[in-house]
């Protein structure tokens, strides 16, 4: 056992992990940050993606003591400081981007990194930029619609009638 | 003007916020006080006999708390499986008996041999692999025909052969489809895969079982659609705990698809083995465990034929399957090839004579069982790719010769010659629809500057049905179903007005917490915040059946409404009290009770709080209070319904198929929140796309997982989908239930894998290519050898 050191959502945090531990469990288990989700054991599903210093990255992917002295931001650190939705947020929200939640925090975090990067991207881009992350429930349509609105761009509303 | 609360709103899911801010509460984020964890030891072969666990070195590796085997459970139940079918000749199925931890034999690779519980996951998955079990391995059964033939290995050395039943549906009529089929103007058959698919849903599975010794109370978290089943499988037939003493939870459930509908060994163990410990006990799944653990979905071989006239009137109908069960019976296995598939063999049509074969048959695999559709789409797909073919043979439009046997908006009710009957419905209107919303008639200018572009473009048409809202369970219990389909609601009022609705149905993605709350606020008048949905315990939900088959708003639903009828009656008793007046007086709209004619009236709120400080109350004609509580036992399915037409782009020179357009247009009378609607009908044909296209799992002939993760089965991933064009104006309201709505789940997932197939085909033909068919999923090199042979 080692000790590691970062900072979790502008929070100092610290604790004692193994080698062979990985970010997202040091997330989930040490630091009670449920909302990063553990999808699969091959790198492949992105529900576990959190931002290291700016980057998006699979916590999965990561030893917890690679990411000593970080600046880690997880989807608990997406809301408003007020509490209220961030805007990637609430665009998921308003068209329906999620329904059973559990690729949300991947697919929210991977989100911000590419408005970051891109902050008008075209449909073909948002889907090719997504392709490291999975979802089983939403056929991706209306999280291709929330991404785009959430960079401003002009979006028909959900369900209209 | 689109509504903005209640029935027909789109109003925004209240569940999204817990999601989108990382405080969702999934099974794997329950962590009890002297939690211990559990790792598996599983089989790495299809098939052996286990002689022996040697566990001594793992038992003192650091941290092992204790080591279970097969000889723990040996006084403990199997795991049952719900629906007893019955064979053509009269006779119940061979049922195998499904143990906790292997019994002598392994039948799957993943079939659970040991667990050790540790105080670290790390510790016992250490621990778990350095257990010694001593197997010798035996020839795999894998391949359905060889299962059948004469000489095969059993997978199931007690029983006579492989075969679990050989089912005949109807068999009154064997004889009759046989001569309409020799003697028919035209005959086209086709034979078919429905290729075995894995539902992944993103969270994998996870259960934490408990144990109060106080109170000897058990408590299972799990990720189930629904706990109830759980609690009665578990309890009776596999720990002998009475239903009084066992608690099941289900929290927020991160997609189920079916997979996680069923009772497995990974809950009960976990149950027992707190207990054995006195300490709460935690298991994982990892995505590579939930490949060779989740039941599986589809897998079927099947011939199929079809007579028709001159005119290409549909005459009869027959098929032929092979149904893989895997390795054994999973809670719900037997019903899908049987009653879920037979009985949708009509589909949209009035082809009078149907006779369906299927041959249910035991391997060396995952067991199989229902997964989004279950059974329907495998119906669906031999039907309307059949019909494809016929009209190509018989050189009729595929649209003209699906309306020329389509069931007229004034034949319903009807009843189809395999013993459903359908109470309403308009498929020419939703065929239209889909016309009008993907441009058919535009089509020939897009295939032209597809031409140009150097690409081959196809259409395809679908028209389904499906049998939704499962199920009225007198009719199942006939059936074979060893439990009831009813669904429960507990509608609680309290003092100041606002509701809390305790609901036998669970949600795992489909948004009950918004959709079921605009209901009663319809109903009431009132915001749909006052209204909050409780569901996933069965400690304080009525007993109720959960959800899967597109049930939950068209029974759930209906047993909600039915409970606040009730609570509005008596609350109209109560007002009338208050206002003096006769009950048969009273009205409720927007919150409010007046009495007609008068200019009285008395507040929601004013009548909860009387009913709760009784002071001014008809005490002598009811009790104080205002709780409610409906069982509602569905009276037929639902029927929903729709017509789906797929576009695609082949590539000549890689086989690569691009899906260009999709259009659904479906009917699944009234809706509650199209916002909700639109995003399962996309899910669904997320999936379905996904089986037509690129998922397939596969065995080798050993029996070993190929495709055992992500890696090797092909998820569908954002830029293998297309945007979707989905409607849902077409609306016959069901005719049985009181909110006229008949299910949305799955319709995406059986409507569209044909009408993918269909437009490839269509594609290949129209380069050129005397291609009839392909079997799913169609990757490129399936596409490119078809065209090339
Ligand atoms: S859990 Fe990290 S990619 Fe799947
Ligand atoms: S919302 Fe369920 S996996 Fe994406």
């Amino acid at each position: 056992m080692t000790s590691v050191s970062m900072t979790v959502n502008g929070k100092p945090v610290s604790g004692d992990v193994e080698g062979r531990t990985l970010l997202s469990s040091f997330l989930r288990d040490g630091q009670g940050l449920t909302g990063t989700h553990v999808g699969c054991d091959t790198s492949q599903c992105g529900a576990c993606v959190v931002h290291v210093n700016g980057q998006a990255v699979k916590s999965c992917t990561m030893f917890a003591a690679e990411a000593a002295g970080a600046e880690v931001t997880t989807i608990e650190g997406m809301a408003n400081a007020d509490g209220s939705l961030g805007t990637i947020q609430q665009a998921f929200q308003d068209y329906h981007g999620l329904q059973c939640g559990f690729c949300t925090p991947g697919m929210v975090m991977s989100a911000a990194a590419l408005l970051a990067e891109n902050p008008s991207p075209s449909e073909a881009e948002v889907r090719h930029y997504l392709e490291g992350n999975i979802c089983r429930c939403t056929g991706y349509h209306n999280i291709v619609r929330a991404i785009m609105a959430a960079s401003g761009q002009e979006v028909p509303a959900v369900a209209a009638e | 003007m689109p509504k903005d609360s209640g029935i027909g709103a789109s109003s925004k899911r209240r569940e999204d916020i817990r999601f989108l801010t990382g405080t969702g509460n999934y099974t794997d984020d329950i962590n009890l006080n002297g939690q211990a964890y559990v790792a598996f030891l599983r089989s790495d072969v299809a098939h052996g006999t286990l002689n022996g666990v040697d566990s001594s070195a793992a038992a003192g590796m650091p941290g092992v708390v204790r080591i279970f085997t097969g000889a723990d459970f040996e006084g403990v139940g199997g795991l049952p499986c719900g629906w007893q079918v019955t064979d053509r000749h009269g006779q119940p199925m061979q049922e195998p008996a499904h143990p906790v931890l292997a019994q002598g034999k392994v039948r799957h690779v993943g079939d659970p041999i040991a667990a050790v519980v540790a105080e670290t996951a790390a510790q016992a998955r250490d621990a778990a692999d350095a257990i010694n079990a001593d197997i010798t391995e035996l020839p795999a059964v894998v391949d359905m025909s060889a299962a059948l033939a004469e000489g095969s290995p059993k997978v199931h050395d007690d029983l006579t052969s492989n075969l679990c039943y050989d089912w005949g549906f109807v068999e009154e009529n064997k004889d009759a489809v046989a001569a309409a089929i020799d003697g028919a103007h035209h005959v086209t058959t086709l034979e078919l895969v429905n290729n075995r698919l894995v539902a992944n849903p993103m969270e994998p599975r996870v259960a934490v079982g408990d144990y109060a010794a106080h109170n000897g109370e058990s408590t299972l978290y799990t990720t189930s659609q629904n706990p109830h089943v759980i609690r009665l499988l578990m309890g009776a037939f596999v720990l002998g705990i009475p239903e009084h003493k066992l608690r099941v939870v289900a929290p927020d459930v991160g997609g189920g698809f079916g997979s996680k509908i069923f009772h497995y060994a990974e809950e009960a163990f976990c149950t027992f083995a707190a207990k054995a410990i006195k300490r709460p006990v935690k298991w994982t799944s990892t995505r590579s465990e939930a490949f060779i653990t989740d039941a599986h979905g589809r897998d079927h071989v099947t011939k199929i034929e079809l007579a028709l006239d001159a005119e290409g009137k549909f005459l009869a109908l027959r098929t032929d399957t092979l149904a893989n069960m895997g390795a054994y019976l999973s809670t719900f296995s037997t019903s899908v090839p049987t009653w879920l598939h037979g009985t949708l063999m009509a589909g949209n049509y009035t082809t009078p004579l149907i006779y369906v074969n299927v041959k249910a048959v035991f391997t060396n695999t995952v067991p199989v069982d229902a997964y989004r559709g279950a059974g329907r789409p495998e119906a669906t797909f031999q039907l309307e790719r059949v019909i494809d073919k016929a009209a190509r043979e018989m050189g009729i439009d595929p649209v003209e010769l699906r309306r020329r046997n389509f069931i007229q908006p004034d034949q319903f009710p009807y009843a189809t010659p395999v013993a459903v009957e359908y109470d309403t419905g308009n498929y020419d209107a939703t065929m239209d629809k889909a016309l009008a919303l993907a441009d058919w008639d535009g089509f020939e200018a897009r295939a032209a500057e597809s031409a140009a572009n150097g690409k081959w473009r196809g259409r395809g048409v679908n028209s389904y049905i499906e049998a939704c809202g499962i199920a009225p369970s007198a009719l199942v219990g006939q059936l074979g179903a060893r439990a009831g389909l009813y669904e429960s609601a507990t509608v609680r009022v309290n003092a100041t007005g606002g509701l809390v609705v305790m609901t036998g149905s669970h949600s795992h993605g489909q948004g009950h917490e918004t959709a079921f709350p605009q209901v009663i606020a319809e109903m009431i008048g009132i915001d749909e915040s006052m209204v909050e949905i409780v569901h996933g315990d069965t400690a304080n939900t009525p007993m109720g059946m959960g959800t899967y088959g597109s049930r939950s708003i068209a029974v759930g639903g209906s047993a909600m409404v039915r409970a606040a009828e009730k609570i509005i009656n008596k609350a109209k008793k109560i007002a009338a009290h208050l206002m003096e007046a006769s009950d048969a007086d009273v009205e409720l709209a927007n919150g409010e009770f007046t009495v007609a004619g008068t200019d009285k009236s008395v507040a929601w709120g004013d009548v909860c709080l009387a009913a709760y400080v009784p002071h001014n109350y008809p005490l002598e004609d009811i009790e104080p209070g205002l709780e409610e509580t409906a069982f509602y036992d569905p009276a037929n399915f639902t029927y929903p319904a729709g017509a789906y037409i797929c576009e695609v782009e082949v590539d000549p020179g890689t086989g690569q198929v691009s899906i260009e357009r999709f259009t659904a247009a479906d009917d699944f009378g009234n809706v509650i929140n199209p916002m909700i609607v639109e995003g399962q009908v996309h899910g669904g044909l997320g999936q379905g796309i996904g089986q037509a296209l690129l998922e397939n799992c596969v065995y080798d002939e050993n029996g070993q997982l190929v495709s055992g993760s992500f890696m090797d089965y092909a998820m569908p991933r954002a830029d293998d989908l297309p945007n979707f064009t989905v409607d849902h104006s077409c609306q016959t309201p069901c005719t049985h239930n009181p909110l006229g709505v008949k299910g949305c789940g799955e319709a995406g997932a059986i409507g569209s894998p044909p009408a993918v197939v269909n437009a490839v085909v269509d594609a290949l033909q129209r380069g050129g290519k005397d291609v009839t068919h392909i079997d799913m999923p169609l990757s490129p090199s399936r596409v490119w050898s078809a065209m090339n042979s």
